[in-house]
């Protein structure tokens, strides 16, 4: 770039206090290239000293405009820009998206498939939160926190190459079901991972918990209140977290979660080490439901039965007219969805996921608008922040886990 | 629709002569831009409606009027029930007053909106865009905003292209 404009502090007039205006306190950048901000986010702050007096995040350089791909594509096809979202949740977030298509085409799924979905949400949420736990335990300085979690990370990302044939950008969930089958080998990989898990949390656990200097720079940092929270719209275990008990897998079950037995953690302190209690023991919770829907997952087909939305298996194209008819009409035109619009939401790790989609009649959705938790969860950044040490900010920052990919889209 | 939010939206119907779409148990209200407002207050503060989970809006261009709708899904905690407000707004100057002093989320949520739409919100404490850089002209999820805009860039026509490429030169 040949110009070098001089950033003035008039434009953030309205952002700063009198004191910035002056000179007394000093404006700094974090980021956007910075370990600390998980991603590129670009933070503008406000110093005096090393206390923090106002931040202004500055979102914006991972927008890949997600949603105005989607408006170009069809149901079927818009689906890969899902997992391009957040890249930590690529599981929640096709699940996401296929519940929403089939609220809006009104399409069935069978109970295997169910099962096979919450399986791989709920162990896409411990890999998620074990990114997290490793990130911000590396934030603290608690390095070795890293490499054990992204151990256990790898084995989960083991299980998605299993069965869909990739690590991270997966898809497998589709309308009316999942893409085929799970392999045999792999109900022993699950087993497996459930038996070697809960002891390695307890691990985890003993690293950090009563580590006096871990608390020392948790407790009471970053105090958010369960009434402001709402204001922000901060849903997910940061909410939880601020002693709002509201988790969309109990208040509105889908994919058959009213079935499963499991509690949601709910903390009253509303600081950092209360977000990470939380946290942690979510992944306790979400491993009981993983193993009681791997005992529960009944034999039966993976995808819906409906023609019209659902392609026919390979089997029946050699033999059947109309099988072959319909494999060509959705592979070329696609399915149509009706001129209305839906809202649909799902619990993802950092949040409330919830997708507005809005058909026009034809095979490809009028307006995809995807509500993502992390930006709502780091609008309220800005006021959790003021009085913090510079240090702290950091902490607090990967407190309420932010993925850039969500909030940018 | 819900039986207990039977009840609310008809408040709204009477007191605001809001219209009603249904659609797969979902009630969708539509209010004029000048009233939103009050319907928020008086969702927020008489029904509980303590979260504006999502904020964003909606093209139907070459429709012009109204051409977009602006669009506030609510959620109660407290009676674990959602509605949504719709409120059309012209293509011309389009322009809806701002929630952001009912619900903090509102504030960034409407500068995406004004960043991509083009929709302004009349007092708004920080109208900047937020996604796209300052300096963009245009609003990219408008329908009539091009996808794929620029041309892909091979080895037998970069040169040809990087004249006509916008980006600052020396």
């Amino acid at each position: 770039m040949s110009q070098i404009e001089e950033v003035s502090v008039a434009k953030f007039k309205h952002l700063v206090s009198e004191r910035a205006l002056t000179g007394e306190t000093m404006l700094l950048n974090m980021g956007p290239q910075h370990p600390s901000t998980h991603g590129v986010l670009r933070l503008l702050l406000e110093l005096d000293g090393e206390i923090v007096v106002n931040c202004i995040p500055d979102v914006g350089y991972l927008h890949t405009g997600i949603e105005k791909n989607m408006e170009a594509k069809t149901y079927q096809k818009a689906e890969v820009m899902t997992d391009r979202l957040d890249y930590m949740n690529t599981m929640g977030n096709n699940l996401a998206y296929v519940v929403a298509v089939e609220k809006l085409i009104d399409l069935d799924v069978p109970a295997r498939a169910q099962g096979l979905r919450v399986i791989l949400t709920e162990l896409q949420r411990i890999a998620s939160h074990l990114v997290w736990l490793g990130t911000s335990g590396l934030d603290l300085a608690a390095m070795s926190m890293f490499l054990y979690c992204f151990r256990e990370r790898e084995q989960i990302l083991d299980i998605f190459e299993l069965v869909s044939g990739q690590r991270m950008m997966t898809t497998y969930f589709r309308p009316g079901g999942v893409w085929r089958d799970v392999p045999v080998e792999f109900e022993k990989a699950v087993r497996d991972f459930i038996k070697i898990f809960p002891k390695r949390v307890d691990e985890y656990e003993s690293l950090l918990t009563k580590n006096p200097l871990f608390i020392d720079r948790t407790v009471g940092l970053g105090k958010l209140d369960g009434a402001a929270a709402l204001s922000y719209g901060v849903t997910g275990p940061t909410l939880r977290a601020s002693g709002v008990d509201w988790d969309l897998r109990k208040a509105r079950p889908y994919c058959g979660y009213e079935q499963y037995d499991f509690k949601v953690p709910v903390l009253n302190d509303g600081d950092v080490y209360a977000r990470y209690l939380v946290r942690i023991e979510e992944l306790r919770e979400s491993l009981k439901i993983v193993e009681q829907a791997l005992n529960k997952l009944p034999l039966g087909p993976v995808r819906s039965a409906n023609r019209k939305f659902v392609p026919p298996p390979r089997s029946e194209i050699g033999v059947s007219m109309e099988a072959l008819i319909h494999h060509f009409k959705l592979w070329t035109e696609g399915f149509s969805a009706p001129q209305a619009s839906i809202y649909s939401a799902v619990e993802s790790p950092r949040g409330e996921l919830g997708l507005l989609l809005e058909g026009d009649g034809g095979p490809k959705p009028l307006r995809v608008h995807l509500r993502t938790p992390s930006f709502d969860n780091l609008s309220v950044l800005s006021q959790i922040v003021k009085g913090h040490l510079v240090a702290d900010l950091v902490a607090i920052l990967s407190s309420i886990d932010i993925v850039l990919g969500d909030i940018d889209r | 629709m819900d039986k207990k939010l039977e009840p609310i939206v008809k408040t709204v119907q009477e007191k605001f002569g809001a219209s009603l779409e249904e659609f797969r148990n979902e009630a969708h209200l539509l209010v004029k831009p000048e009233q939103i407002v009050d319907v928020l207050t008086l969702l927020r503060d008489e029904q509980n409606f303590e979260m504006l989970s999502a904020l964003t809006a909606v093209d139907y261009y070459p429709q012009d009027a109204p051409r977009f709708h602006v669009v506030y899904q609510l959620t109660s905690l407290a009676k674990n029930l959602s509605v949504q407000v719709r409120v059309p707004v012209n293509g011309s100057s389009p322009k809806v007053p701002t929630a952001a002093r009912l619900y903090d989320v509102a504030n960034w949520r409407e500068r995406e909106i004004l960043d991509m739409f083009g929709i302004e919100f009349d007092g708004h404490p920080d109208p900047r865009r937020i996604l796209s850089p300052e300096d963009m002209e245009g609003h990219p999820l408008r329908k009539d905003f091009p996808l794929g805009y620029e041309e892909p860039q091979f080895t037998f026509n970069f040169d040809e292209i990087d004249l006509l490429k916008p980006y600052a030169k020396e």
